[in-house]
């Protein structure tokens, strides 16, 4: 049986304790089609019931389960342990630029309350009183919207983002992508305030566009397309040309 | 505000790069064409001095790149120095004049009749 294979055993790191942790190793066999997120339960499960991750829904839908894989963020229940433990090793650590909780668990407050700051909620125009809005699907802003807004909030982007890093105000960006379909939104009313949050130095004028957030977005997302087309939109307020 | 002061600032490192992108496209040219038609010092400085044309392109060119490499130091001095406020203008303000100085310099020494 060639190393790695089916009916080998994978040999895992995996990070336990808080941010001043350390890696055990552990032995799990290899199975077919095996994800990262099922290499992480059969340890919990067969290995060391102590161990704590997070995971919702195993179907690439809830954003919950994202770890660091040998050194990438990834979302562990779409990615198949072939297509990552060539060699048949796995180092597993909880996401980058977060707080750790305990062993594969970060802390997601800071990640979400950038979605607040950076004005991430729909606030309506009318109320339920009026007519429904009535959106062409070809128009520009529908299908700029289209392209930013299936994101899982899994935090792969702001984990993998040097900015984030260097910067800890950073908003990062899937919050400005969330931002981005907001501004692309013609039912919402708080154009001018939203633009205001994020263009700053710790928002869209801060990406360096580098690319890391669209280069590893599980959901094939461009968050890059999303912050240069904020600048623009900042760059329109500032001329006088209003929040659309 | 803030926005606004960040918005400006990034549009003008942006029409400074597109003044910077022309600016070397003309001087790599000037330079090629120099080299290949064996132009001496004297002859070059024949060609310069007393310039108007020149003398405003060169001046141009260096002014451009004293406010787009300042600007750029400017983000480089936040993230790696964690430097933000007047500190960072003050060094990013002494820097691009610093630039703007040693280039203007360079460009009334070959532009001067």
């Amino acid at each position: 049986m060639p190393d790695g294979g089916p009916g080998a055993n994978l040999r895992v790191a995996v990070w336990r304790g808080g941010s001043d942790g350390r890696y055990q190793s552990f032995e799990v066999p290899r199975r077919a089609s095996q994800t990262v997120l099922d290499v992480v339960t059969y340890i919990q499960r067969e290995l060391d019931p102590t161990l704590a991750y997070r995971f919702a829904c195993r179907v690439g839908m809830c954003g919950s389960c994202a770890m660091t894989v040998n050194g990438k963020a990834r979302w562990t229940c779409r990615t198949h342990v072939d297509k990552v433990a060539a060699d048949g090793a796995l180092e597993i650590r909880p996401l980058a630029n977060l707080p750790v909780v305990r062993d594969l668990v970060a802390d997601m407050r800071e990640f979400f309350d950038k979605w607040a700051r950076a004005k991430g909620q729909f606030v309506p125009k009318t109320t339920r009183e009026q007519p429904f809005a009535r959106i062409d699907p070809r128009s520009r802003q529908r299908r700029e919207a289209d392209a930013a807004i299936e994101c899982i909030g899994c935090g792969v982007c702001y984990a993998s983002c040097d900015v984030v890093a260097w910067n800890r105000d950073y908003l990062g960006p899937a919050a400005l992508n969330r931002a981005w379909t907001l501004v692309n939104d013609p039912r919402d009313a708080a154009q001018r305030a939203r633009l205001e949050a994020v263009a700053t130095d710790a928002g869209c004028h801060a990406c360096h566009t580098m690319m890391t957030c669209t280069e590893l977005c599980p959901k094939n997302l461009s968050p890059t397309r999303s912050i240069a087309g904020l600048k623009r939109a900042s760059l329109r307020l500032l001329l006088g040309g209003g929040a659309e | 505000m803030i926005a606004r002061r960040e918005t400006l600032l990034w549009a003008v490192q942006r029409a400074t790069a597109m003044v910077l992108a022309f600016c070397v496209l003309v001087h790599l040219a000037t330079i090629i064409y120099a080299v290949r038609a064996g132009l001496s010092a004297g002859a070059i400085l024949g060609r310069t001095q007393g310039s108007f044309l020149w003398g405003t392109f060169y001046g141009v060119f260096v002014i451009a790149v004293a406010i787009h490499a300042a600007l750029g130091m400017r983000v480089i001095v936040a993230e790696w120095l964690r430097m933000k406020g007047a500190a960072a203008g003050l060094v990013v303000g002494a820097f691009g004049a610093l630039l703007a100085a040693m280039g203007l310099r360079a460009v009334v020494a070959v532009v001067a009749a």
